[in-house]
């Protein structure tokens, strides 16, 4: 039982890696590439305002869920949490 | 009966039994989906499409009778009825084997589908057994089927093949596309170490038909060669249910089914804090 409090269940971890290996077989987009994305867009707020980058999360998702799994408009979301909205 | 069936929509329902990673349970689903819905009175045939790596008629043991397949059927060398094998145990149940000795170009997907056509107005259920895989097996399986079931296991592996599946189904036009989740461990998934059928079913986003529990009891009855649909035993209950929602009766869940548990639940809630 103490190990829930301290590790992720192997079950989040099997969650959290299908996700991410779901996306990009999905779309044909790398994990690489998604890092890659990642790090040009906290280059870029960066500028502006100060952001926690460490936990920012970008998905490509496909646009509906049920029904149309197709991935014809994969849209890519982003959410970046804002530490000071100016920078210093 | 028969009649009644057919004028209800027009001659037999086609399904194709999938899952693109080998050893999930294909087989297993099959035979005991077939084997339920002719317990249930309807008639229905089991067609083995892994052409080279034949399963199906162990699994149902009927590998002693088989005189002619699927293969034979299409060159032309014998008459679908002739190769249709009668289950004994279930009147309404017939199987037409796969070829042993030969490989997945022997047949097309053009030919697979005149081959269901000529079947339709026989049976109230058709059900293909799909080989591993997305290659000419997995087209030929998939030609001539109105609907498909899913299978997969709750490991990464599969559920990621079971995905590329849907797609592939889903670009070949498939409309019905239901998972059946084969294997779950409810002590696994209380403890947190497998994913939740409500774990799955939202990766994959497909509606859900019916989870099996892992169970000795499947082992057993392949060793025999009798399907364990209807037995009193957990997966036997399983397919049960899952043989009446195909059916299309909407069966309540078996309490290891439903998604998330209490102790995941709680569990989960530690892991966002």
């Amino acid at each position: 039982m103490k190990r829930f409090f301290h590790r992720k269940s192997s079950c989040q971890v099997a969650k959290d890696r299908l996700k991410i290996l779901l996306i990009s077989d999905r779309v044909n987009c790398s994990p690489e590439m998604m890092e890659m994305i990642k790090t040009d867009i906290a280059k870029v707020i960066s500028k502006y305002m100060k952001i926690d980058a460490e936990n920012m999360d970008i998905q490509i998702n496909a646009k509906g869920n049920k029904g149309t799994r197709g991935a014809k408009n994969p849209s890519l979301y982003a959410n970046i949490p804002i530490l000071d909205l100016h920078k210093q | 009966m028969e009649n009644n069936f057919s004028a209800e929509r027009k001659g037999s329902e086609v399904i194709v039994v999938t899952s693109g990673k080998g050893g999930v349970g294909k087989t297993t689903t099959a035979a005991n989906v077939g084997t339920g819905l002719a317990k249930a009175g309807k008639k229905v045939c089991l067609i083995d499409t892994d052409i080279g790596l034949r399963n199906l008629d162990v699994v149902m043991g009927l590998e002693n009778r088989i005189v002619y397949n699927l293969v034979d059927v299409v060159e032309g060398s014998c008459r679908v009825k002739q190769a249709l094998i009668r289950d004994k145990r279930h009147p309404g149940l017939y199987l037409m084997p796969s070829a042993q000795t030969r490989d997945k170009t022997a047949v097309s997907p053009g030919q697979m589908v005149k081959v269901i056509d000529h079947m339709r107005e026989e049976f109230d259920y058709i059900i293909l057994d799909c080989p591993a895989g997305i290659e000419q097996g997995f087209q030929n399986a998939i030609a001539g089927a109105d609907r498909a079931l899913v299978v997969t296991t709750p490991e990464v592996s599969a559920i990621r093949d079971a995905d590329r599946i849907i797609g592939l189904l889903e670009a070949n036009g498939f409309k019905q596309i239901d998972l059946i989740i084969n294997r779950l461990r409810p002590d696994m998934v209380r403890r947190g170490d497998m994913m939740s059928a409500g774990d799955v079913v939202d990766i994959l986003a497909i509606p859900l038909i019916g989870v099996i529990p892992d169970d000795e009891n499947v082992v057993i009855s392949t060793n025999q060669g009798e399907p364990l649909v209807g037995n009193d035993t957990p997966a036997g209950q399983a397919y049960a249910n899952v043989v009446e929602r195909v059916d299309g009766r909407e069966i309540p869940f078996l309490n290891f089914e439903r998604g998330i548990s209490f102790w995941t639940r709680v569990t989960g809630i530690f892991h966002k804090a």
